[in-house]
């Protein structure tokens, strides 16, 4: 893997791109700039950021309603995301989809799905239609752990495996599928194995750590390119916020967020770099400002926006033209 | 003058056929994907013989998987091709209702008009071959409910060749409703025939006293019960609805304007059925334009019986067209 000093830097920068960014939207939404549903990504910043990183600009990700990092690592500017939340006509979607509905058919970004597994087979069609015109790209789709009790994740699996389809699954697994724990769900938590069991190439991954996320991702993704069929990771993290800006978190108890705390990837990240006397406080200190400079533009530019006649309402119900 | 050389006669089932045909012959992205419509030539018979034509990566056979097959269509979909999606009946389309709602329909809105779905999804619909409960469904109002599809009602040979193809130049998702019923029915087709707009009710037989409106299966019953009222001296208009969303609603004000009296048969259960937004649609612009209260023919409220009498009864007929009509005209 890449350990260039400026390779590892841009990977720091990139989480911390979307953590401040995210911290944002929190104020943001106690500010009511933000409203309906809002779920932060904030500690799980090392998944999307180390998979973003193996992929190409032609590549397709289908994420989930917890999603403004992946939308972000994918190339997204963080502008018609900040103005997308606030319901704005300069936003991603044009202010239609809010938080959980990032589209951005130039950076291949097919949402910000919010139908638990609904993205699954979804991203094997995207991969059905690259294997059937011969087309060397890969689709990639995150869901959560909570995703892998539905019945569409095994369809899904199981199509991708038949069909030998160019897909990466990652299993974003923060062990609550909104309030309800993993083990209390799902009879076998071991959920590679369970991906495995569809003869897909699948392993678990330490989630907290950018650097084995993305060895694990570029791995994967080579085996997808190389005609190895579906891979499939589950990276084990965790969100340090409530499931959406309404949980009271009474599913689980302050120590056990404490304890993942500790494994911030973002501090884990910066403490290797210190320790191999890569990165200095100088350095922390113009990332730290140029992110600030970023997210302050995002929210001048969703501040600046304008709100999208309610006489387009019924504006692409339907296609405008008809492109044959 | 026709001249047999004008006109050819074939099956509904082997007019879809030609139609798939057809398009994957012209198009080199339209394929089709369903359960069972490669090796055992489709549960209706429709694509037998296209996989030794087309071969498996073209007639792609699926596993059990609604939601699966249906959400990978609308991937590939979104990805460039031009899927058929075959669901083997209506009644397992319900296992695809969150791909099919939550996906095709929506994205193109939600993404604000970034990704449009270019899908089109082919269904066998309706009851009347003594299937039970669970194999008779007819539930094209639930589609029809939602902004984003448009659903077609094939019940006429040409249709059954033509719309297939303005399905797919559509840059949207489509549902194509066929019923079990007409597979067998045989037609004329003219050799001028062609693609035909997804838009647009069409006038199955001409009247001046009552119009039944209808769709799909029950075309030929509502036929039947025009001929039967004909004998009667009674002069019935039957308007097949084609689409059902969009609902040609210009087309339905126009012939009730004329005849004055309205009958809709909907094999759907009647409550919150087509036949409710087309008597809705009715009242709403052309209230004072009925002589008498409009009436609906539609499925008894009830699952439907195996039991032949039983599943008979239970469906409309064209004695119980026949009889509303007659009452609505206070005969």
């Amino acid at each position: 893997m890449n350990t260039d000093r400026e390779h590892l830097i841009d990977l720091l920068r990139a989480m911390v791109r979307i953590r401040r960014f995210e911290e944002r939207c929190a104020e943001l939404y106690q500010a009511e700039k933000i409203r309906g549903f809002l779920h932060l990504y904030i500690g799980e910043e090392a998944v999307a950021v180390g998979v973003m990183s193996a992929l190409r600009p032609d590549d397709a990700v289908v994420a989930t309603y917890r999603e403004h990092g992946h939308a972000l690592a994918k190339g997204v500017e963080a502008g018609p995301i900040m103005a997308e939340m606030y319901g704005k006509l300069e936003g991603t979607s044009r202010g239609r989809g809010g938080s959980m509905h990032l589209f951005d058919a130039e950076h291949r970004f097919y949402g910000g799905n919010a139908i638990v597994a609904g993205g699954l087979p979804l991203a094997v069609g995207l991969a059905l239609a690259d294997h059937m015109m011969d087309r060397d790209r890969v689709s990639v789709v995150f869901f959560g752990e909570g995703a892998m009790a539905e019945g569409e994740f095994h369809e899904a699996l199981n199509l991708a495996s038949l069909w030998n389809l160019p897909v990466l699954f990652c299993c974003e697994n923060n062990l609550y599928a909104m309030g309800t724990a993993l083990e209390r769900s799902q009879a076998q938590t071991q959920l590679a194995l369970r991906a495995s069991a569809y003869g897909v190439s699948a392993w678990a991954v330490d989630g907290m750590d950018v650097m084995a996320v993305e060895e694990a991702a570029v791995r994967a993704v080579e085996g997808v390119r190389a005609g190895g069929g579906p891979h499939f990771l589950e990276f084990q993290t965790y969100r340090f916020r409530p499931h959406s800006m309404f949980d009271p978190e009474l599913y689980r108890d302050k120590a056990e967020v404490a304890a993942w705390k500790e494994r911030d990837p973002i501090p884990a990240l910066e403490q290797h770099l210190r320790a191999l006397d890569l990165i200095t406080d100088a350095d922390m200190a113009e990332m730290e400002a140029a992110v600030a400079a970023e997210v302050d533009a995002a929210v001048a530019f969703a501040e600046a926006g304008t709100w999208e006649s309610v006489d387009d309402l019924t504006r692409f119900v339907h296609s405008e033209e008809v492109s044959v | 003058m026709t001249t047999t050389t004008d006109v050819r006669t074939l099956t509904y089932r082997e007019a879809v056929r030609e139609a798939i045909r057809h398009a994957m012959q012209t198009d080199e992205r339209v394929f089709l994907m369903g359960e069972d419509i490669g090796m055992y030539g489709g549960c209706y018979a429709v694509s037998k013989g296209l996989l030794d034509e087309f071969g498996p990566e073209r007639i792609r056979d699926t596993p059990l998987s609604e939601a699966g097959f249906v959400g990978a269509g609308i991937g590939a979909a979104l990805g460039g091709m031009r899927p058929i999606v075959e669901l083997m009946t209506i009644n397992f389309s319900l296992l695809a209702l969150d791909q099919i709602v939550n996906t095709a329909a929506l994205y193109l809105h939600m993404s604000g008009g970034q990704f449009n779905v270019p899908v089109v999804i082919r269904m066998p619909t309706g009851a009347g071959r003594q299937v039970a409960a669970q194999h008779s469904h007819s539930f094209e109002s639930w589609y029809a409910n939602v902004p984003g599809l448009k659903v077609a009602s094939p019940a006429t040979i040409e249709d059954a060749r033509w719309m297939l193809w303005t399905a797919l130049e559509d840059p949207d998702p489509v549902v194509i409703f066929e019923h079990v019923g007409l597979y067998a029915m045989s037609g004329e087709l003219g050799n001028d025939a062609g693609p035909t707009p997804l838009d647009g009710a069409a006038v199955r037989r001409s009247g001046s006293d009552v119009t039944i409106v209808t769709y799909g299966g029950n075309v030929p019953k509502a036929l039947s019960a025009a001929d039967s009222l004909a004998d009667d001296g009674i002069s019935a208009e039957v308007l097949d609805l084609r689409m059902l969303r969009p609902l040609d609603t210009g087309s339905i004000l126009y012939s009730v304007s004329r005849t004055h009296r309205l009958v809709v048969v909907d094999e759907a259960w009647k409550s919150v059925s087509v036949a409710a937004e087309v008597i809705a649609s009715v009242a709403e612009h052309a209230l004072w334009e009925l002589d008498a209260p409009p009436a609906r023919v539609c499925t008894v409220e009830a699952p439907i019986p195996y039991a032949q009498h039983m599943e008979e009864a239970a469906l409309p007929q064209p004695a119980g067209i026949v009889r509303a009509v007659k009452s609505v005209l206070g005969r």
